[in-house]
Protein backbone atom coordinates (compact mmCIF):
# COMPACT_ATOMS: atom_id res chain seq x y z
CA UNK A 1 0.00 0.00 0.00
CA UNK A 2 2.44 2.23 0.78
CA UNK A 3 4.46 1.56 -2.33
CA UNK A 4 1.73 2.44 -4.51
CA UNK A 5 2.16 6.07 -3.20
CA UNK A 6 5.24 6.08 -4.30
CA UNK A 7 4.10 5.98 -7.64
CA UNK A 8 0.98 8.40 -6.72
CA UNK A 9 2.43 10.87 -4.64
CA UNK A 10 4.39 12.59 -7.23
CA UNK A 11 1.74 12.89 -9.71
CA UNK A 12 0.04 15.43 -7.72
CA UNK A 13 1.02 16.79 -4.56
CA UNK A 14 4.41 16.11 -4.84
CA UNK A 15 4.81 16.72 -8.18
CA UNK A 16 9.03 17.20 -9.12
CA UNK A 17 8.77 20.34 -11.35
CA UNK A 18 5.67 22.21 -9.87
CA UNK A 19 6.23 21.91 -5.88
CA UNK A 20 9.80 20.39 -5.65
CA UNK A 21 10.97 22.94 -8.70
CA UNK A 22 13.71 20.43 -9.89
CA UNK A 23 14.45 19.63 -13.15
CA UNK A 24 13.15 22.59 -14.83
CA UNK A 25 15.94 23.30 -17.16
CA UNK A 26 14.81 20.39 -19.57
CA UNK A 27 11.28 20.52 -19.37
CA UNK A 28 10.85 23.75 -20.98
CA UNK A 29 13.45 23.51 -23.67
CA UNK A 30 11.82 20.70 -25.32
CA UNK A 31 8.11 21.10 -25.36
CA UNK A 32 8.16 23.30 -28.13
CA UNK A 33 6.20 19.71 -29.88
CA UNK A 34 4.35 16.56 -27.96
CA UNK A 35 6.96 14.05 -29.57
CA UNK A 36 10.03 15.43 -28.16
CA UNK A 37 8.22 15.93 -24.88
CA UNK A 38 6.93 12.36 -24.56
CA UNK A 39 10.22 11.07 -25.36
CA UNK A 40 12.28 13.07 -23.54
CA UNK A 41 9.94 11.86 -20.37
CA UNK A 42 9.90 8.64 -20.87
CA UNK A 43 13.93 8.93 -20.96
CA UNK A 44 13.79 10.57 -17.92
CA UNK A 45 11.69 8.28 -16.49
CA UNK A 46 13.33 5.53 -17.41
CA UNK A 47 16.81 6.75 -16.17
CA UNK A 48 15.13 8.13 -12.69
CA UNK A 49 13.52 4.46 -12.14
CA UNK A 50 17.16 2.37 -13.04
CA UNK A 51 19.68 5.30 -11.13
CA UNK A 52 17.24 4.66 -7.75
CA UNK A 53 17.23 1.43 -8.04
CA UNK A 54 21.17 1.26 -8.24
CA UNK A 55 22.23 3.41 -5.99
CA UNK A 56 19.46 1.57 -3.78
CA UNK A 57 21.41 -1.62 -4.06
CA UNK A 58 24.66 -0.09 -3.59
CA UNK A 59 23.22 2.23 -0.85
CA UNK A 60 24.94 0.27 1.94
CA UNK A 61 28.76 0.25 0.07
CA UNK A 62 29.50 3.92 -0.33
CA UNK A 63 31.43 6.18 1.96
CA UNK A 64 29.06 9.38 2.12
CA UNK A 65 31.82 11.51 0.99
CA UNK A 66 32.40 10.34 -1.87
CA UNK A 67 28.57 9.51 -2.75
CA UNK A 68 28.18 12.20 -5.57
CA UNK A 69 31.03 11.20 -7.78
CA UNK A 70 29.65 7.66 -7.81
CA UNK A 71 26.03 8.56 -7.97
CA UNK A 72 27.30 11.27 -11.34
CA UNK A 73 28.85 7.74 -12.44
CA UNK A 74 25.95 5.66 -12.12
CA UNK A 75 23.56 8.22 -13.74
CA UNK A 76 25.38 9.39 -16.78
CA UNK A 77 26.26 5.43 -17.35
CA UNK A 78 22.39 5.24 -18.12
CA UNK A 79 22.36 8.27 -19.54
CA UNK A 80 24.60 7.32 -22.27
CA UNK A 81 22.62 3.97 -22.89
CA UNK A 82 19.32 5.68 -23.35
CA UNK A 83 21.12 8.07 -26.02
CA UNK A 84 22.55 5.03 -27.93
CA UNK A 85 18.97 3.78 -28.01
CA UNK A 86 17.32 7.21 -28.81
CA UNK A 87 19.79 7.13 -31.66
CA UNK A 88 19.59 4.07 -32.70
CA UNK A 89 15.35 3.71 -32.45
CA UNK A 90 14.07 7.37 -33.29
CA UNK A 91 16.86 9.10 -34.65
CA UNK A 92 14.55 11.93 -35.98
CA UNK A 93 13.89 12.60 -32.57
CA UNK A 94 17.34 12.13 -31.12
CA UNK A 95 18.42 15.17 -33.20
CA UNK A 96 15.55 17.68 -32.02
CA UNK A 97 16.45 16.82 -28.78
CA UNK A 98 20.16 17.35 -29.35
CA UNK A 99 22.15 18.14 -25.91
CA UNK A 100 19.45 18.17 -23.91
CA UNK A 101 19.41 14.30 -23.53
CA UNK A 102 22.87 14.51 -21.97
CA UNK A 103 21.78 16.96 -19.81
CA UNK A 104 19.65 14.37 -18.60
CA UNK A 105 22.10 13.42 -16.60
CA UNK A 106 22.46 17.07 -14.54
CA UNK A 107 18.46 17.01 -14.22
CA UNK A 108 18.00 18.02 -10.67
CA UNK A 109 15.20 15.32 -10.19
CA UNK A 110 17.37 12.22 -10.65
CA UNK A 111 20.05 13.15 -8.18
CA UNK A 112 17.76 14.80 -5.93
CA UNK A 113 15.18 11.46 -5.76
CA UNK A 114 18.86 9.48 -5.02
CA UNK A 115 19.87 11.78 -2.41
CA UNK A 116 16.12 12.07 -1.14
CA UNK A 117 14.58 8.81 -0.84
CA UNK A 118 17.18 5.68 -2.88
CA UNK A 119 20.00 6.26 -0.45
CA UNK A 120 17.56 5.23 2.55
CA UNK A 121 15.33 3.03 1.38
CA UNK A 122 14.76 -0.68 -0.20
CA UNK A 123 15.46 -1.36 -4.14
CA UNK A 124 11.86 -2.01 -5.17
CA UNK A 125 10.62 1.15 -3.12
CA UNK A 126 13.15 2.99 -4.67
CA UNK A 127 12.20 2.02 -8.47
CA UNK A 128 8.60 2.94 -7.73
CA UNK A 129 9.58 6.11 -6.46
CA UNK A 130 11.63 6.65 -9.59
CA UNK A 131 8.62 5.18 -11.68
CA UNK A 132 6.70 7.60 -10.17
CA UNK A 133 8.67 11.08 -10.20
CA UNK A 134 9.23 10.54 -13.89
CA UNK A 135 5.31 10.08 -14.34
CA UNK A 136 4.74 13.17 -12.57
CA UNK A 137 7.78 14.97 -14.25
CA UNK A 138 6.26 13.27 -18.68
CA UNK A 139 2.71 14.56 -17.09
CA UNK A 140 3.67 18.41 -16.77
CA UNK A 141 5.69 18.36 -20.09
CA UNK A 142 2.76 17.57 -21.83
CA UNK A 143 0.79 19.68 -20.80
CA UNK A 144 2.99 22.42 -21.62
CA UNK A 145 3.68 20.71 -24.96
CA UNK A 146 0.50 20.50 -25.63
CA UNK A 147 -0.81 23.98 -25.00
CA UNK A 148 2.45 25.30 -26.83
CA UNK A 149 2.07 22.92 -29.89
CA UNK A 150 -1.80 23.65 -29.99
CA UNK A 151 -1.30 27.61 -30.15
CA UNK A 152 2.00 27.64 -31.59
CA UNK A 153 1.83 25.83 -34.76
CA UNK A 154 -2.34 24.48 -34.67
CA UNK A 155 -1.33 20.48 -34.39
CA UNK A 156 -0.83 18.04 -32.01
CA UNK A 157 1.84 14.83 -32.35
CA UNK A 158 2.36 16.86 -35.89
CA UNK A 159 -1.10 16.64 -37.15
CA UNK A 160 -2.72 19.52 -38.16
CA UNK A 161 -5.82 20.01 -35.63
CA UNK A 162 -6.83 23.67 -36.11
CA UNK A 163 -9.01 23.49 -39.14
CA UNK A 164 -8.32 25.54 -42.42
CA UNK A 165 -11.34 27.39 -42.69
CA UNK A 166 -10.39 28.91 -39.29
CA UNK A 167 -7.09 30.05 -40.87
CA UNK A 168 -8.84 31.66 -43.65
CA UNK A 169 -11.35 33.90 -41.27
CA UNK A 170 -8.19 35.37 -39.95
CA UNK A 171 -7.04 32.94 -37.09
CA UNK A 172 -3.14 32.59 -36.96
CA UNK A 173 -0.85 30.66 -35.04
CA UNK A 174 0.73 32.39 -31.71
CA UNK A 175 4.46 32.47 -33.08
CA UNK A 176 5.64 33.59 -29.64
CA UNK A 177 4.24 30.10 -28.02
CA UNK A 178 7.46 28.72 -29.64
CA UNK A 179 9.86 30.74 -28.13
CA UNK A 180 11.31 29.55 -24.74
CA UNK A 181 10.01 32.40 -22.27
CA UNK A 182 6.49 31.27 -23.34
CA UNK A 183 6.96 27.75 -21.31
CA UNK A 184 8.37 29.88 -18.44
CA UNK A 185 5.01 31.43 -18.10
CA UNK A 186 3.07 28.46 -18.90
CA UNK A 187 4.92 26.42 -16.20
CA UNK A 188 4.16 29.54 -13.63
CA UNK A 189 0.19 29.16 -14.43
CA UNK A 190 0.21 25.61 -13.96
CA UNK A 191 1.59 26.49 -10.60
CA UNK A 192 -0.78 28.97 -10.10
CA UNK A 193 -3.67 26.62 -10.89
CA UNK A 194 -2.31 23.60 -8.98
CA UNK A 195 -1.77 25.57 -5.62
CA UNK A 196 -5.25 27.06 -5.85
CA UNK A 197 -6.98 23.96 -5.47
CA UNK A 198 -4.16 22.62 -2.76
CA UNK A 199 -4.22 25.21 -0.46
CA UNK A 200 -1.81 23.53 2.02
CA UNK A 201 1.31 24.29 -0.72
CA UNK A 202 0.64 27.65 -0.63
CA UNK A 203 3.84 30.23 0.63
CA UNK A 204 2.94 32.42 3.52
CA UNK B 1 36.49 40.46 -33.67
CA UNK B 2 34.95 36.89 -34.31
CA UNK B 3 36.02 36.07 -30.34
CA UNK B 4 34.41 38.81 -29.43
CA UNK B 5 31.97 38.23 -31.09
CA UNK B 6 31.67 35.02 -29.46
CA UNK B 7 31.92 36.74 -26.66
CA UNK B 8 28.92 39.56 -26.58
CA UNK B 9 27.05 36.71 -27.91
CA UNK B 10 27.40 33.93 -25.10
CA UNK B 11 26.43 36.82 -22.31
CA UNK B 12 23.25 38.26 -24.07
CA UNK B 13 21.92 36.51 -27.20
CA UNK B 14 22.20 33.15 -25.59
CA UNK B 15 21.63 33.59 -22.74
CA UNK B 16 21.94 30.40 -20.55
CA UNK B 17 18.99 31.37 -18.24
CA UNK B 18 16.68 32.92 -21.02
CA UNK B 19 17.42 31.44 -24.09
CA UNK B 20 18.39 27.45 -22.72
CA UNK B 21 16.56 27.53 -19.61
CA UNK B 22 19.95 26.14 -18.28
CA UNK B 23 20.51 25.71 -14.20
CA UNK B 24 17.27 27.13 -12.92
CA UNK B 25 16.64 24.71 -10.19
CA UNK B 26 19.50 26.98 -8.30
CA UNK B 27 18.22 29.83 -9.87
CA UNK B 28 14.98 29.85 -8.93
CA UNK B 29 15.65 28.76 -5.51
CA UNK B 30 18.85 30.69 -4.43
CA UNK B 31 17.42 34.27 -5.87
CA UNK B 32 15.88 35.02 -2.53
CA UNK B 33 18.49 38.16 -1.79
CA UNK B 34 21.11 39.21 -3.66
CA UNK B 35 24.34 38.92 -1.63
CA UNK B 36 23.52 34.58 -2.19
CA UNK B 37 22.41 35.02 -5.62
CA UNK B 38 26.21 37.04 -6.49
CA UNK B 39 28.14 34.22 -3.99
CA UNK B 40 26.67 31.24 -6.43
CA UNK B 41 27.02 33.41 -9.70
CA UNK B 42 30.80 34.39 -8.87
CA UNK B 43 31.50 30.58 -8.04
CA UNK B 44 29.38 29.28 -11.09
CA UNK B 45 31.66 31.99 -12.96
CA UNK B 46 34.57 30.21 -12.18
CA UNK B 47 33.67 26.87 -12.64
CA UNK B 48 32.58 27.49 -16.12
CA UNK B 49 35.53 29.63 -16.58
CA UNK B 50 38.39 26.06 -15.75
CA UNK B 51 36.09 23.77 -17.02
CA UNK B 52 34.96 24.49 -20.61
CA UNK B 53 38.77 25.02 -21.29
CA UNK B 54 39.41 21.66 -19.42
CA UNK B 55 36.80 19.87 -21.47
CA UNK B 56 37.96 21.42 -24.40
CA UNK B 57 41.23 20.22 -24.66
CA UNK B 58 39.91 16.49 -23.94
CA UNK B 59 37.81 16.75 -26.14
CA UNK B 60 40.22 17.69 -28.84
CA UNK B 61 42.96 15.62 -27.66
CA UNK B 62 41.22 12.45 -26.33
CA UNK B 63 37.34 12.14 -27.18
CA UNK B 64 37.40 13.27 -30.91
CA UNK B 65 38.17 10.56 -33.37
CA UNK B 66 41.98 9.23 -34.00
CA UNK B 67 42.59 11.69 -31.12
CA UNK B 68 44.53 9.69 -28.90
CA UNK B 69 44.37 5.69 -31.14
CA UNK B 70 44.33 5.73 -34.54
CA UNK B 71 41.05 4.78 -35.61
CA UNK B 72 39.45 4.61 -32.61
CA UNK B 73 36.47 6.99 -31.74
CA UNK B 74 36.06 7.73 -28.29
CA UNK B 75 33.41 10.21 -28.59
CA UNK B 76 30.82 7.90 -26.89
CA UNK B 77 32.47 8.66 -23.67
CA UNK B 78 31.70 12.60 -23.89
CA UNK B 79 28.92 12.65 -21.26
CA UNK B 80 30.94 10.78 -18.45
CA UNK B 81 34.40 12.56 -18.84
CA UNK B 82 32.76 15.68 -19.14
CA UNK B 83 30.89 15.31 -15.55
CA UNK B 84 33.38 13.89 -14.09
CA UNK B 85 35.96 16.69 -14.70
CA UNK B 86 33.19 19.06 -13.51
CA UNK B 87 32.16 16.91 -10.42
CA UNK B 88 35.40 16.90 -8.85
CA UNK B 89 36.27 20.65 -9.94
CA UNK B 90 33.36 21.40 -7.99
CA UNK B 91 34.78 19.78 -5.16
CA UNK B 92 37.78 21.61 -4.89
CA UNK B 93 35.26 25.11 -5.29
CA UNK B 94 33.28 23.80 -1.81
CA UNK B 95 36.55 23.01 -0.07
CA UNK B 96 37.87 26.40 -1.06
CA UNK B 97 34.70 28.55 -0.14
CA UNK B 98 34.53 26.36 3.20
CA UNK B 99 38.01 27.44 4.20
CA UNK B 100 37.69 31.09 3.31
CA UNK B 101 34.27 32.03 3.62
CA UNK B 102 32.55 29.44 5.61
CA UNK B 103 29.33 32.25 5.77
CA UNK B 104 28.79 32.18 2.05
CA UNK B 105 29.26 28.28 2.70
CA UNK B 106 26.45 27.93 5.11
CA UNK B 107 24.35 30.21 3.07
CA UNK B 108 24.39 28.32 -0.15
CA UNK B 109 23.79 25.10 1.74
CA UNK B 110 23.37 22.22 -0.68
CA UNK B 111 23.22 24.40 -3.61
CA UNK B 112 27.28 24.30 -3.66
CA UNK B 113 27.55 20.78 -3.99
CA UNK B 114 24.49 20.76 -6.73
CA UNK B 115 26.80 23.45 -9.03
CA UNK B 116 28.06 19.58 -10.28
CA UNK B 117 24.62 19.32 -11.44
CA UNK B 118 23.81 22.60 -12.24
CA UNK B 119 22.76 21.87 -16.12
CA UNK B 120 24.71 25.53 -17.15
CA UNK B 121 28.05 23.65 -16.67
CA UNK B 122 27.76 20.39 -18.26
CA UNK B 123 25.68 22.56 -20.79
CA UNK B 124 28.54 24.93 -21.14
CA UNK B 125 30.78 22.07 -22.17
CA UNK B 126 28.19 19.90 -24.30
CA UNK B 127 27.20 23.49 -26.46
CA UNK B 128 31.39 23.95 -26.25
CA UNK B 129 31.43 20.80 -28.28
CA UNK B 130 28.99 22.04 -31.12
CA UNK B 131 30.41 25.10 -31.53
CA UNK B 132 33.58 22.76 -32.30
CA UNK B 133 31.99 20.87 -35.01
CA UNK B 134 29.96 23.58 -35.92
CA UNK B 135 33.52 25.98 -36.17
CA UNK B 136 32.46 28.61 -34.27
CA UNK B 137 34.83 27.63 -31.57
CA UNK B 138 38.78 27.14 -32.36
CA UNK B 139 41.32 27.19 -30.33
CA UNK B 140 42.00 27.33 -26.74
CA UNK B 141 40.98 30.96 -26.58
CA UNK B 142 37.56 30.74 -27.90
CA UNK B 143 36.82 28.47 -25.03
CA UNK B 144 37.61 30.35 -22.50
CA UNK B 145 36.02 33.25 -23.46
CA UNK B 146 33.03 31.09 -23.85
CA UNK B 147 33.48 29.47 -21.22
CA UNK B 148 33.47 33.00 -18.94
CA UNK B 149 30.94 34.51 -21.48
CA UNK B 150 28.03 31.83 -20.31
CA UNK B 151 29.07 32.18 -16.76
CA UNK B 152 28.77 35.78 -16.59
CA UNK B 153 25.57 35.56 -18.23
CA UNK B 154 23.70 33.24 -16.11
CA UNK B 155 25.58 35.22 -13.19
CA UNK B 156 24.01 38.42 -14.27
CA UNK B 157 20.49 36.65 -14.99
CA UNK B 158 20.49 35.33 -11.30
CA UNK B 159 21.47 38.66 -9.88
CA UNK B 160 18.61 40.30 -11.55
CA UNK B 161 16.30 38.01 -10.53
CA UNK B 162 17.73 38.32 -6.87
CA UNK B 163 17.01 42.18 -6.67
CA UNK B 164 13.36 41.86 -8.72
CA UNK B 165 12.64 39.55 -5.57
CA UNK B 166 13.75 41.40 -2.99
CA UNK B 167 11.60 44.10 -3.69
CA UNK B 168 8.67 41.63 -4.61
CA UNK B 169 8.07 41.30 -1.22
CA UNK B 170 6.45 44.46 -0.36
CA UNK B 171 3.64 43.61 -3.52
CA UNK B 172 0.67 41.86 -3.15
CA UNK B 173 0.51 38.71 -4.84
CA UNK B 174 -2.57 36.50 -4.89
CA UNK B 175 -1.43 33.58 -2.15
CA UNK B 176 -1.70 30.59 -4.62
CA UNK B 177 1.62 32.61 -7.30
CA UNK B 178 3.53 33.44 -4.07
CA UNK B 179 7.12 31.97 -4.32
CA UNK B 180 8.29 29.80 -7.57
CA UNK B 181 4.97 30.63 -9.63
CA UNK B 182 5.56 34.34 -10.15
CA UNK B 183 9.17 33.80 -9.66
CA UNK B 184 8.63 31.76 -13.55
CA UNK B 185 6.25 34.41 -14.54
CA UNK B 186 8.89 37.00 -14.12
CA UNK B 187 11.59 35.09 -15.24
CA UNK B 188 9.85 34.15 -18.48
CA UNK B 189 9.16 38.27 -18.89
CA UNK B 190 12.64 38.97 -18.26
CA UNK B 191 13.45 36.45 -21.24
CA UNK B 192 11.06 38.43 -23.40
CA UNK B 193 13.02 41.66 -22.92
CA UNK B 194 16.31 39.73 -23.30
CA UNK B 195 14.72 38.45 -26.81
CA UNK B 196 15.41 41.88 -27.92
CA UNK B 197 19.40 40.83 -28.24
CA UNK B 198 18.97 38.34 -30.92
CA UNK B 199 18.66 40.65 -33.85
CA UNK B 200 22.13 42.02 -33.20
CA UNK B 201 25.30 41.33 -35.28
CA UNK B 202 28.76 42.11 -34.09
Amino acid sequence: MSNLKNVTGPLSANNPIIVQILGICSALAVTVKLEPAFVMGLSVMVVTAFANLVMSLLRNGIPSRIRIIVQLVVIAALVILVDQVLKAFVYDVSKQLSVYVGLIITNCIIMGRVEAYALGNKPWASFLDGIGNGLGYMAILVIIAFFRELFGSGSLFGIKVIPESFYEAGYSNVGIMLFPPMALIIVGVIIWVHRSFNKDLQEK
Amino acid sequence: METLNLFIKSIFIDNMVFAFFFGMCSYIAVSKNVKTALGLGAAVIFVMLMTVPLNYLLNEYVLAPNALIKGVDLSFLTFIVFIAVIASFVQLVEMVVEKFSPSLYNQLGIFLPLIAVNCAILGGSLFMQQKVEGGEISGIVDSIVYGLGSGLGWAIAIVMMAAIRERLQYSNIPAALKGPGIAFIITGLMGIAFMIFSGIKL
